[in-house]
């Protein structure tokens, strides 16, 4: 069995089934829209808030997907199941390559590497 | 002895999100061998095959991905009293320690400290040796050329790591001024080093750094194969096990290695490789400029994939 999914930043939709991650169904019919990383839950580039539909997770790493943001409705494509059709929409750190190409340079990519670094929150 | 303080890399601690998956991939896939577990601490102790030492991957089961801690041995335990004195008077270094024996399975004391760019790291000078299984007539004595029972992509040794980090001038200060590594190659952006392939040894990189507005973040783990076949040989193999693979076989402008990239089941990346050069400390340093990183990094393709500084654990 089939389900829908649909990519909102893009409306790009694709066919997954209730044993594929929603990256791998993806990939594998050749559709884009979600950054491809490492696949395998660790470097979250793949991460999407779920507008809609329900779904399973397999292990995450907490490093790039906090406990808020996963009750939050935030998930790693890469590690998600469907239970029926969904829409998500593209939240992780290539969201760029999505929603704002540019022309000449690999989508995504950034050359700015003396960019400051974000002060970590403080542990309270 | 021509090389002296620091020999080589001598572990990675990575951290796995499943061990289960993980000693599949990193047992049956890239073909370690696993030597120790320590349940106390959810770890599992790996060596390639032809590594004498006890081990020098280390896995340990976690909710996050990455690397905990990179290892180095020294050449004797006075040197590794001589190097924590100059660490700790550097002013360089944070968090700075001495780790008890035995920490590690067969591992004597350790010095720990955590380097400008993050990354904790740890130096040592004693580790039993369980030898690489090759002698005829008693350990290495009469050797074959290569032992039986080799699994998967069978590399010979764990070679380097690659690791991003935001203050990369910090860190290339430690180790050329402190730890006694060369610079082989660095890329350049203007004035700016945004890239280090360092050398403690012969090999063209035992480590490299890459300038990232993060802290302690971990791109790969290399490990040594010896030719460009076996380079080939290894994406057939992560290709029948539907291994996660990221880029190649290809070849790398930096340090001239042939090189496939992969990810473990947690997403922290993997490399095999071939090839390279020798590094001696009177060889001229090679200059990349940043705006010619594609074909630095990538030969072939001449340019950067996204997934190549956007994806780390």
């Amino acid at each position: 069995m089939h389900f829908e999914i649909t990519i909102t930043n893009t409306q790009e939709r694709f066919a997954c089934t209730a044993e594929q991650s929603l990256l791998s169904a993806m990939e594998r019919l050749g559709r884009k829209g979600i950054p491809v990383g490492c696949r395998n839950g660790g470097c979250g580039v793949c991460k999407v808030r779920v507008c809609a539909g329900s779904y399973r997770t397999a292990k995450m790493s907490r490093a790039v997907l906090s406990a808020a943001e996963q009750a939050d409705g935030c998930t790693l494509a890469c590690k998600t199941f469907p239970d029926g059709a969904m829409a998500v929409e593209v939240t992780g750190a290539m969201v760029r390559a999505v929603t704002a190409p540019r022309p000449g340079a690999a989508p995504g990519f950034d050359f700015d590497f003396k960019r400051t670094l974000p002060q970590p929150p403080q542990e309270t | 002895m021509a090389i002296t303080g620091v020999l080589r890399p001598g572990h990675v601690q990575i951290r796995v999100l499943e061990m289960g998956p993980a000693l599949k991939h990193y047992v049956d896939v890239l073909g370690l061998r696993e030597v120790a577990r320590d349940d106390k601490t959810d770890r599992v102790f790996l060596k390639a095959w032809d590594e004498h030492d006890h081990h020098s991957v280390v896995l340990r089961e976690a909710d996050e991905a990455g690397m905990d801690v990179m290892g180095w041995k020294v050449d004797s335990p006075a040197t590794l009293q001589r190097l924590a004195a100059e660490i700790d008077q550097s002013g360089l270094c944070t968090e700075l320690g001495w780790v008890d024996a035995g920490e590690q399975p067969g591992t004597g004391q350790m010095f720990r400290f955590t380097i400008p760019t993050g990354h904790v790291m740890e130096i040592y000078a004693e580790r039993t040796r369980l030898g690489n299984n090759c002698g005829t007539a008693g350990e290495d004595v009469n050797p074959d050329p290569w032992p039986d029972g080799q699994r998967g992509i069978s590399p010979s040794r764990f070679d380097h790591c690659l690791l991003y980090g935001d203050d990369l001038d910090g860190t290339v200060k430690l180790f050329t001024e402190v730890l006694g590594f060369g610079i082989a190659e660095q890329v350049m952006a203007g004035p700016d080093m945004i890239g280090a392939f360092l050398s403690c040894s012969n090999k063209a990189h035992d480590v490299a750094f890459i300038r990232q507005p993060v802290k302690g973040k971990f791109h790969h783990a290399s490990f040594l194969l010896g030719s460009w076949e076996q380079v080939l040989r290894a994406g057939d193999i992560l290709s029948r096990t539907k291994t996660s693979i990221d880029i190649g076989p290809t070849r790398h402008g930096i340090t001239r290695g042939e090189t496939i990239y992969f990810f473990d089941p947690s997403g922290n990346r993997n490399e095999v490789f071939a090839g390279g050069y020798s590094y001696y400390p009177d060889k001229p340093a090679i200059t990349w400029h940043a705006d010619d990183l594609g074909p630095a990094i990538f030969y072939h393709d001449r340019k950067l994939n996204e997934a190549f500084l956007s994806v780390f654990t």
